[in-house]
């Protein structure tokens, strides 16, 4: 379970949330909307360890934690507005030092992992030549060798098709099915099909 | 679904995968890797055009050319190393991997000592031949290259990982970083004209080294920690 007390962050000279608590239990989602500019990047960098917050605390399973420790890095996917794939690399290669630097991660071959997420005929094209649907489908790749509890997602359905759409949904249904969390951001009305899906409203100036 | 068995890679496979894919990138960009090197060479060829065919002032100021223009190629190289997997959140990746930084930017740097480094090395004693420098000055030459470079890249992407995430950094690199080479180009220099001279160079070699040994445990750390700030 994880839970986040009292979250407060500045950037500059704009509050963008303060005093912001809430919790997300094992097999739960949680979608953070808000217009632009309200934190929702912000916010889930903080949760991720990229970004330290002016205040509060985040707790997991009861305990306090560093969201820059090592532990918590095995704890956590992060994805990303930038996907962190190399144009000039092939999903093969992308998927390849993906792997290598995550932690502890399944064997399982990665061109019918690539096949799984649709790009089966695509695994040795630069990404450079692949729409931006089809790189982040090789970004979204990623989630499916680690087995980290908790997913943090920075709008994982743009520029997806309806195939693609559909196929997240999915991979994030198995994710909170499992017992996983998953947090993420997203504008449209995405059909999820997660059990038990929370809501957080950032709302920018009334804070 | 039964689920495969996990696997955790170790340090050294880490290391081989970062590598791989540094040396990956570069080669799909061989117009870059040129750019030092030629750097390098056309500064050296231009110092006897400019200076006169004099044999004596070309072998005095020979060893300190090739070691400001070694200087000079590396830190022009440097600029880029950062720059692309900041652009594209690569380095966001890295920095949230459970694996340590460090080991991941060492495996960085050793790539893109290979790739710079090394051949500023192997082609140092045919330019050093080019400035009049007597044979036996240029095995040394190439000693305290190989000492030097690495620490040269070390110390360079300190800078470099603390600019990464401004604008105009290249300018403020080079006042951040030219300094603390300074000690470096000193020893580096005055170690060549000694053994010019005839002189042994043992001493100045095991300065270089501790240099090395200094830099190489402890740059990766402080690179790390600025990576993490210019990512936050």
């Amino acid at each position: 379970m994880l839970e986040v007390h009292g979250l407060t962050c500045e950037r500059g000279e704009r509050l963008l949330f303060e005093n912001l608590s809430f919790s997300v239990r094992s097999g739960e989602l949680l979608r953070i909307a808000g217009v632009n500019g309200s934190g929702k990047t912000t916010l889930l960098r903080l949760l991720c360890g990229l970004a330290l917050p002016d205040e509060g605390e985040i707790h997991w399973e009861g305990k306090k934690v560093r969201t820059t420790s090592e532990q918590w890095r095995r704890t956590t996917s992060y994805i990303g507005h930038n996907l962190g794939v190399k144009l000039e690399l092939t999903p093969l290669e992308n998927l390849q030092f993906a792997r290598a630097i995550s932690g502890a991660s399944s064997t399982e071959p990665l061109e019918a992992l690539l096949d799984k997420v649709g790009l089966y005929g695509f695994e040795y094209d630069p990404c450079r030549t692949l729409s931006q649907g089809q790189r982040r489908r090789v970004a979204l790749a990623r989630l499916m060798f680690t087995r980290t509890p908790l997913w943090i997602l920075d709008e994982p359905f743009v520029a997806l098709d309806v195939a693609g759409i559909a196929f997240v949904a999915d991979l994030l249904a198995r994710q909170t099915d499992a017992g996983g969390m998953v947090i993420l951001t997203t504008h449209q009305d995405t059909p999820l099909e997660n059990k038990i899906i929370k809501e957080l409203h950032l709302d920018s100036g009334n804070s | 679904m039964s689920q495969p068995p996990l696997h955790e890679p170790g340090l050294i496979e880490v290391f081989g995968a970062v590598l791989r894919r540094e040396l990956t990138l570069a080669f799909r960009h061989r117009g870059e890797l040129i750019n030092p090197l030629m750097f390098f060479v056309i500064v050296i060829t231009l110092f006897p055009l400019g200076i006169g065919p004099e044999l004596n002032t070309l072998q005095r100021i020979s060893p300190g050319i090739i070691w400001v223009a070694a200087l000079l190629a590396t830190l022009l190289s440097l600029d880029t190393v950062f720059r692309s997997d900041f652009e594209d959140g690569a380095l966001e990746q890295m920095v949230l991997s459970p694996q340590p930084l460090p080991l991941i930017i060492i495996a960085k740097l050793a790539a893109h000592w290979m790739l710079t480094g090394l051949p500023l090395i192997l082609l140092a004693p045919l330019l050093g031949y080019m400035l009049a420098m007597p044979v036996e000055a240029l095995p040394p030459l190439m000693a305290t290259l190989a000492l030097g470079t690495p620490v040269l890249t070390l110390v360079g992407a300190i800078g470099v990982a603390l600019t990464v995430g401004l604008n105009r950094g290249s300018a403020l690199l080079s006042l951040l970083v030219l300094p603390l080479y300074i000690p470096l180009l000193i020893f580096a220099a005055s170690a060549v004209d000694t053994a010019a001279s005839g002189m042994s160079i043992t001493g100045h070699l095991l300065i270089l080294g501790a240099l090395l040994v200094f830099t190489l445990t402890l740059a990766p750390v402080a690179i790390a920690a600025a990576l993490r700030i210019s990512t936050s």
